[in-house]
Formats: C-alpha cells, sequence, structure tokens
C-alpha cells in the first residue's frame, strides 16, 4: 500500500555541505511508513524520480524526515523546493526493515552506517533507542551527520572516520566486531557503500548472528513494474531443494532491505 | 451540459479486438498490472502489454539499467521475465480479472523460441500476442529480427502458422526504412502494428569516463523520441492497410491526440508512467476533454486525419 501525491516541506535544514534535511507533512503516508523504506521524488526537469530513504517517521505530527546528498543535477535541483513548497512523491515504498517485536532489556541490536547510508538507520534507532549501538562511519569529522540525533534517540553511538579526526579511526567493522564478540546482540541493520555493506555481512556470518542490509540502485518506476533496479540474491530452486539459484530481486519492491544471507553484493 | 459529454465515445477496434478507451501501457513499464492496481484500479486503461516474456524464465542485464537523459531516459532491462509458463499460471489471471483487454507481448532469441511461446501464449485467454522483434539490450533475438524485412518476415511468418490470436507487431525504429519492414509483416499476416519500440543510445560519465549502463547501451523513450515516433507512424500507417498502434515519448493527452492524427488506431504509454503513475488517467481525461471542446463524437474523426502538405 502506497500513496501518490505532493505534499508540503515543513522544514528544511542544511545540515552539512551539500547534505539536506527536509520535514514533509504527510499524514496519510507517515500512518503506513516504516523504518527502511523509502519516498519516491519528482523533480521538475526530469524524468526519472529520485529514491531517498526515509529518515524519521512521526506518527504524531503525520510527517516524514528525508536526509539526502546532492549527487547531480536532479538532487540538485531538489534543493530548491522551500518550507511551503509541495514535494511530489510516491511512498511509502519498499519492504523496510524487519525489527523485533519486542526485545529483552539486556540485549541490543547493532546499527552499522556509512555516509550516506547512515539515514535510515536513525529511523531504528528511534524504535529501539538504549537497546541499539549505531556505528556510524565518515571519510572525516566535517562528513558526520546525524550522530547527535541518535544520541538524543537513547542510541549508544560508535563514530568512525576513514581519517582518524575523530573516534575510531578505521573501518566500521572493526569495532562491529567488537562489540558482536560481547555476545548480548540480537541483529545487525546496516546500510552504506557496497564494500562496507560486503563487510558487514562477512562479520555477521562469522559471528552467527542475522543482519540486514539496505542496498541502492538507479530506479524506474520505484512501485516494482519496470524491473529496472535489479540485484542478485540466492534462492533455493523450484525444482531441487538442496541447491541454490541466484536470481534477480527487484530493490525497489523486494527490498530495499534484504536479508544478508540471501543477497549478493 | 452532462448529456453531451456522455456522447463521446472513447472506444476504439484494434485488429477486431474492442479497447474501451485507446490508452494501453506499454510492455516493461507496468509489469504484470499489479504494482499499480495498488493506486488505483487499473481497468481504468483500455489495455495492457505484458512485460516482454520469453520461453524460459530469464535474469536480464546486471545494473545499472537505466540512465537519466535530456527529456528521456535510457533503459537495459534485457527482458528480465518470469517466463511464459510463470506469466500464465501467476500473472494472467490477475490481469485478466482486473484489467481490460490483455496483450501478450513476447520475444525470442531463435524462431523455434517464438513459435514455442506463441504456441504456449494461444491456448489461454490472452486478447492479444504483441511479438517483439524490437528489443534492443538482449544479444542474441530481439531487434535482430525487426532490423531487416527478411527476418521481419521469417519471424511473422512462423509466429502467425501457429496463432488464430489478433497478431500485433513491434517494430524497432532502428533501421532506415519503416515502411518497407511494416508492408513485409502485414504480406506474413500480421493483424496489427505497433511503434516506435526505443532508439538506440548511449551516456558516459565523465568523472570514470565509463558507460552509466552496465550493458553500455540501451533503449532511448521519452518525450525525446516523441517527434522520431510521430514521424515513423505517420509513415508505416501510409504504407499498410492494417491497423496501427502509435508510440514512443507521449507524455500528455495532446501527445495522444497528436499520435492518432498520424495514423495511429490507439496508442501506448510507458515512461511517462515511470514519471507520474497517474499520468494514464490524465492521458484518458484530457483525450475526453479534447473530443469535448472540439466537438468530436468519436475518435475516428481524428485518427490518421493529419492533413498534410
Amino acid at each position: 500500500m502506497y500513496k501518490c501525491g505532493a505534499y508540503p516541506v515543513i522544514e528544511k535544514t542544511a545540515i552539512s555541505a551539500g547534505i539536506y534535511s527536509y520535514e514533509i507533512l504527510c499524514p496519510e503516508v507517515a500512518e503506513l511508513a516504516k523504518p527502511g523504506q523509502f519516498v519516491h521524488i519528482k523533480i521538475d526537469g526530469f524524468t526519472l524520480r529520485r529514491p531517498i530513504s526515509i529518515c524519521e517517521i512521526d506518527h504524531k505530527n503525520g510527517s516524514l524526515r528525508i536526509v539526502f546528498e546532492i549527487r547531480g543535477q536532479g538532487t540538485a535541483k531538489l534543493t530548491d523546493i522551500n518550507v511551503g513548497d509541495n514535494i511530489d512523491m510516491i511512498a511509502p515504498l519498499g519492504n523496510g526493515f524487519n525489527l523485533p517485536p519486542d526485545i529483552h532489556p539486556n540485549r541490543r541490536v547493532v546499527l552499522v552506517g556509512g555516509g550516506i547510508g547512515v539515514p535510515p538507520l536513525l529511523s531504528v534507532a528511534k524504535v529501539m533507542k538504549e537497546n541499539a549501538t549505531a556505528i556510524l562511519g565518515f571519510r572525516s569529522y566535517d562528513k558526520i551527520i546525524l550522530a547527535g540525533d541518535f544520541k538524543q534517540a537513547d542510541a549508544h553511538v560508535i563514530p568512525c572516520t576513514d581519517d582518524g579526526s575523530v573516534g575510531f579511526h578505521g573501518a566500521v567493522t572493526i569495532p562491529l566486531a567488537q562489540e558482536l564478540a560481547k555476545g548480548d546482540v540480537d541483529k545487525v541493520y546496516a546500510c552504506g557503500p557496497e564494500p562496507m555493506l560486503k563487510a558487514v555481512i562477512a562479520e555477521c556470518e562469522k559471528s552467527l548472528i542475522d543482519c540486514e542490509v539496505s542496498l541502492e540502485e538507479r530506479m524506474g518506476c520505484g512501485v516494482g513494474a519496470c524491473v529496472v533496479c535489479a540485484c542478485e540474491v540466492k534462492q533455493k530452486s523450484p525444482s531441487d531443494d538442496s541447491a541454490v539459484v541466484h536470481t534477480m530481486a527487484r530493490v525497489c519492491k523486494d527490498g530495499p532491505v534484504f536479508d544478508g544471507k540471501v543477497v549478493v553484493v | 451540459m452532462v448529456c453531451v459529454m456522455s456522447k463521446r465515445n472513447l472506444s476504439v477496434k484494434v485488429a477486431g479486438v474492442k479497447f474501451p478507451n485507446p490508452v494501453i501501457a506499454a510492455s516493461g513499464t507496468y509489469g504484470f498490472g499489479e504494482d499499480y492496481n495498488e493506486l488505483y484500479p487499473i481497468n481504468i486503461l483500455g489495455g495492457i502489454s505484458c512485460k516482454g516474456l520469453t520461453l524460459e524464465p530469464r535474469n536480464g542485464n546486471t545494473p545499472p539499467r537505466i540512465a537519466e537523459t535530456p527529456s528521456g531516459m535510457l533503459n537495459s532491462v534485457g527482458l528480465q521475465n518470469p517466463g511464459v509458463d510463470a506469466f500464465i499460471e501467476k500473472h494472467l489471471p490477475f490481469m485478466k480479472k482486473h484489467g481490460n483487454v490483455v496483450i501478450a507481448n513476447f520475444a525470442g532469441g531463435t524462431i523455434e523460441d517464438y513459435v514455442k511461446t506463441a504456441e504456449k501464449l494461444s491456448n489461454t485467454n490472452v486478447d492479444m500476442l504483441e511479438l517483439n522483434i524490437s528489443c534492443p539490450n538482449v544479444k542474441e533475438g530481439g531487434a535482430a529480427w525487426g532490423g531487416s524485412p527478411e527476418a521481419a518476415v521469417k519471424v511473422t511468418k512462423a509466429v502467425r502458422a501457429v496463432t488464430k490470436k489478433p497478431l500485433m507487431v513491434k517494430l524497432t525504429p532502428n533501421v532506415s526504412d519503416i515502411a518497407e519492414i511494416a508492408k513485409a509483416v502485414e504480406a506474413e499476416g500480421a493483424d496489427c502494428i505497433s511503434l516506435i519500440n526505443t532508439i538506440l543510445g548511449m551516456r558516459i560519465d565523465v568523472k570514470t569516463r565509463r558507460p552509466i549502463l552496465r550493458n553500455n547501451v540501451g533503449g532511448l523513450s521519452g518525450a525525446a523520441v516523441f517527434p522520431v515516433a510521430v514521424r515513423m507512424v505517420w509513415q508505416a500507417a501510409n504504407a499498410v492497410k492494417i491497423d496501427v498502434v502509435g508510440m514512443g515519448g507521449i507524455m500528455t493527452a495532446e501527445d495522444a491526440v497528436e499520435m492518432m492524427l498520424a495514423g495511429a488506431k490507439a496508442v501506448q504509454i510507458g515512461t511517462v508512467i515511470i514519471s507520474d503513475p497517474y499520468a494514464p488517467l490524465k492521458i484518458i481525461g484530457g483525450i475526453k476533454h479534447y473530443m469535448n471542446v472540439n466537438g468530436i463524437k468519436s475518435l475516428d474523426e481524428i485518427i490518421g486525419k493529419c492533413e498534410i502538405y
């Protein structure tokens, strides 16, 4: 179930160089939305919509927050939209993260985000609160986004930078391995560049802990019809239960969130 | 006034098949209708041409498979589809139940593939077959069959021999003489033709010096191709007696009317739906409005009625 319409922007902030945050008033969409889903935005003068993950869902106010980076002409044009203007979007789309219905006070989930892959994990932190540990990787100190929002959501935050300018100096997978070794992690949720996702999946496999990853792909319709945004997944062979076959899934409809054991990154 | 408006008749007959209105979802952009039926009842459309089917399931090309272009887009999906058997079992019942006219678009690598797929589809309740000899995104088959009159004749003849269903042949614009191909498939028993499929194109990322599409090249569609499509539909419609279904870059109701003036009995829309899922409703409403404003009672009054100089 999704909607297609024009909804007003009620807040706009530039949160970092080239990274924008919009709050959109859309009660009918917010009511349906869950963490890990995305919105598909029409931009004036462009044929293709731009998929942007949902960063926060405010059920009380009936609004969504999105955070996106200027990547090209389309996303640059999107920043022309100001408070009071409408955003034309199809939403909410995709499957979203499978969050545990309840969690033991002594158990945790770990969120692993890289760069502009961090925003969708905030909506998970808002639900999991103090039971979430967020390992957030950025290139350098000045590229850090949303770390304060995760803390405000009561998540435990481990910042990492490639250049060591703040937090852990190095890849997110090193603190991830340390967290998993503590033995109290139920599940891992990750979003970020493909090499990072690959490493996170490998780390979780080693520790036998379930993980879900959110993928990004160039998209067409966003609703599952045009099969443009494909990714490879492993499936049981329909003819032989013990054999595994590789097929193509739709990132927009079957994803963007995939089981780390199933998706081929 | 209400009484006057109710007299407008949007229905058209293509190759003997009645469509309640002339707007058809083009193959490849509407899947099997399931994904859009969540937003509005898909029977608002005159018909749906399903995602191109092949004898066996296909995974398609490696992504990225889509790129933005000025006033359009490139795609190189590469005929990813569940295969004709899965279509018949899982998707056709839904399309028949919820949609109007169901057109089964199908492609193949060899004549044998085309024939076997056509035979399977002929034993179902699909309303029409659309023989795709124009897909630019597969290595063998596809547009290779539509690129020359000789090849087009061979495959049309073979498929015609195994099906009594109304047969529409979808033509590629990547040829120098569209009238020649149109006449060739008409002579082999095609009941109607549809055109244009996408125009072969390419984009390169200047930062990485790599093509944006993993397939290097892909099919151009959207507003950018519209004038080419109008010209080719006009040329084809003037070359054959069978019905012509026009498509290629139709974005508005005015575009649809223009395509019909060029000779199209019905139109297919694709890329515009990716931009705006509500486009079919807007275009159908817009055609109705055009008829009201201009006192047109039936679409026969505009089909092929372009007065050339």
